[in-house]
């Protein structure tokens, strides 16, 4: 049976993240919370609304109210990387060697690790970005589509067009597809290595509300995502992703929509929270649910899987939050 | 969420107000009183550009005006992207003020911003509209509505408006400018100010866009001619007699409260613009916003909701407000009933009074709407008529 070990911080918390086997948590207030044999505090902003962990180093990344992107170790230490007075940073993604993308209003800004900037401006507000796994390239969600920047080169974007508003963006693990949220209940993929002429939509609705978690299952043969009163997990396995097939429905309760959901770093198995702040894990093989938290105060808001996978983090909007052991 | 709504998701939704009119109206003299007065209530404002707000405060967020068509084929379906963005954010941390103020650009078309109220679940689910304030220059309006169709539409779709810069005008000039608002839109309030100085408490925390509040508020508010209609308090004016003539060009012309003649049953019927006394004074020439008042007995909900429905669904692009009181045929609560565009909603309000009329009454605020076929068909659906061929 896991246990579970809480932690109550004053507020909304956005998100929870591990590195190594610490876990962090954020507020939207702006400290950082880490159990690090006792709980410790950093102050990262005056008002945070974004924090995520860098998929290609140990470190978080933050963006705020205060304008300021900041680079969070994990003793802790804050880094500001840039600030830009009056706007409110809330699209931040990690690269390689240390590069880290923002968005402000109509601009992807691109700071590479040696602290040279590259600024591409769209034609309307940049709601999502993420760097694709290979090569310096980041794909800048938008009004209507997405558009694919090479970061070292000036040629021009390359778009992936459909109309609506996206608000969030992901590229598949291995590059082959591109997947974003939008402001309808749906999600939008594009096949990427689709050879010209061929279909390259994917389009994934029938949601009863806004997606705003995505998880790739190890080695990106599934999606999971949020807005359902289920985890739906689109199938990505096969060369035409998820294409005429229809999704599973994991951990389904009447009426209680989940609002998280995180793969396990190296099983199948998906952790996957509610509004009403329980958290179930499923096994994709045979679907069989373990609950791993009863309900709490709040919506989760964050899960994280520490590296070996024993340990899950879980961050709610009314403060409850907590470490789940699942290998006691 | 039934029963299984969490102490966080069952906090009071926070107040909108939307603060709407031209550059140079008196948005900006407005907000700084709002944010430097001291009423006892704090409020965060999304402003386009910071501007001249002389203020700092943390609470000042801003926004690029990011307008977003939904992906259901309807044009008129538009939200603000960036102020769900911001309302996410702001929401996160309620505690830190009363209310939310949204300040949109002089140009701007309201109706994205009051959509996003009530089209976006998340924004929709932690806010509510609280009324749209639109300020309008006495000195420009005549002018704004020759060249513009936003100032048209701002007032429109307001619950309050604000005459401002009275002391740059005559009293006849103002009783036009007066006129032509209320020609535009029966149902606000009307405030006649200078330097935007309107007690806060007229602006604030109104209720007006909540429908049962406002009739809470004022109950007459849909009856221009009923003796008891408030017209804002600081209404001083003579309704009855303007001092010149252009009472006569009664073309589709809305009265003001406590509007002496019938006016009632003239609505869609005078179309013609067939006034000698042509005055190049009168802006009424340039409003191409019109509204209509119906009236009707009891109806039959078989009938009633099929029709806003689809009156709604084919006229929407031209409807800007629907708002109005139905007596249902055999149901002992009123109903009240508002739209915008495609977006129609309605409840039941509270049990008819003893001796109250159970009427129904339905305003339409619109542009190219053909009023006397839409109340033919509001007439149709009173229980009483007689079921159409």
């Amino acid at each position: 049976m896991p246990t579970v070990a809480p932690l109550d911080i004053e507020g909304h918390v956005v998100s929870t993240h591990f590195l190594g086997d610490i876990p962090f948590f954020a507020t939207a207030a702006g400290t950082i919370h880490r159990l690090d044999g006792g709980e410790k505090v950093t102050q990262a902003h005056q008002g945070l609304l974004t924090c995520i962990r860098d998929p290609f180093s140990a470190t978080l990344l933050s963006g705020g109210e205060d304008g300021k992107v900041v680079r969070i170790g994990h003793d802790g230490e804050t880094t500001v990387l840039a600030e830009v007075p009056r706007k409110w940073i809330s699209v931040i993604a990690g690269g390689p060697q240390n590069a880290v993308a923002y968005a402000v209003g109509k601009t992807s800004v691109v700071r590479q690790g040696d602290g040279s900037v590259k600024e591409f401006t769209e034609e309307r507000s940049v709601e999502g970005i993420a760097f694709a796994n290979k090569g310096l390239r980041i794909a800048a969600a938008r009004y209507n589509g997405v558009s694919l920047h090479w970061v070292g080169t000036n040629a021009p974007a390359a778009d992936l067009d459909w109309k609506g508003a996206h608000t969030g963006v992901t590229f598949s693990p291995d590059g082959r597809f591109l997947v974003t949220t939008m402001q309808e209940n749906a999600l939008h993929g594009w096949k990427l290595d689709g050879k010209a002429g061929e279909n390259r939509h994917m389009r994934m609705t029938g949601y009863p509300a806004k997606v705003k978690s995505l998880s790739w299952s190890v080695k990106g043969k599934w999606l999971a995502s949020s807005g359902a009163p289920a985890a739906i997990v689109w199938p990505f396995s096969s060369k035409d992703g998820p294409m005429g097939k229809a999704p599973l429905e994991l951990g389904t309760r009447a009426n209680i929509m989940v609002t998280q959901v995180a793969f396990h770093p190296a099983e199948e198995v998906l952790a996957i929270g509610f509004i009403d702040g329980m958290i179930l894990g499923v096994r994709i093989a045979d679907e069989k649910e373990a609950l791993l938290r009863r309900p709490g105060k709040g919506a989760i808001t964050g899960l994280s899987w520490s590296a070996s996978g024993k340990l899950l983090s879980f961050a709610s909007e009314a403060g409850d939050c907590g470490v789940i052991d699942i290998s006691a | 969420m039934t029963d299984q709504t969490t102490e966080a998701q069952a906090a009071k939704p926070i107040p909108v107000t939307v603060l709407t009119g031209y550059l140079g109206a008196g948005k900006t003299t407005l907000l700084n009183r709002i944010l430097s007065e001291s009423h006892g209530k704090k409020y965060a404002v999304i402003v386009n550009e910071f501007g001249e707000i002389g203020i700092d405060n943390d609470l000042i967020v801003e926004s690029d005006e990011e307008i977003y068509e939904m992906n259901n084929g309807c044009v008129c379906c538009t939200v603000r992207g960036d102020l769900i963005r911001v309302v996410e954010g702001l929401m996160r941390r309620p505690g830190r003020f009363d209310g939310i103020i949204v300040e949109t650009t002089g140009l701007a078309d309201p109706v994205p911003v009051a959509q996003t109220f009530f089209m976006d679940d998340d924004v929709r689910a932690k806010t509510e509209l609280d009324a749209v304030v639109a300020l309008v220059d006495a000195k420009h309006l005549p002018l704004r509505l020759k060249d513009s169709r936003e100032a048209e539409d701002q007032i429109a779709f307001a619950d309050v408006v604000l005459i401002n810069k009275t002391d740059l005008v005559t009293p006849e000039e103002l009783a036009i400018v007066e006129d032509v608002v209320r020609a535009i839109n029966p149902t606000a309030r009307i405030y006649k100010t200078s330097r935007s100085g309107v007690d806060l408490s007229r602006v604030l925390d109104q209720g007006a866009f909540n429908l049962e509040r406002a009739l809470e508020n004022d109950p007459h508010f849909l009856d221009h001619d009923h003796e008891d209609h408030v017209c804002g308090p600081d209404c001083d004016h003579d309704h009855h007699h303007h001092g010149h003539d252009h009472h006569h060009h009664d073309h589709d012309h809305t009265c003001g409260p406590d509007c002496g003649h019938d006016h009632h049953h003239d609505h869609g019927h005078h179309h013609g613009h067939h006034h000698g006394h042509h005055d190049s004074m009168s802006p009424i020439h340039d409003i191409t916003v019109k509204s209509i008042s119906l009236r009707g007995g009891e109806m039959n909900p078989d009938r009633f909701f099929p029709w806003v429905q689809k009156i709604t669904q084919t006229e929407g692009p031209n409807i800007l407000r629907l708002k109005g009181i139905i007596a249902f045929a055999g149901d002992e609560e009123r109903y009240v009933v508002q739209g915008v565009h495609m977006i129609v909603e309605g409840d039941h309000q509270r049990p008819w009074k003893d001796g109250e009329k159970r009427e129904s009454r339905l305003v339409f605020i619109g542009r190219n709407l053909d009023f006397a076929k839409i109340e033919q068909s509001f007439l149709a659906c009173q229980a009483t008529a007689k079921t159409p061929a």
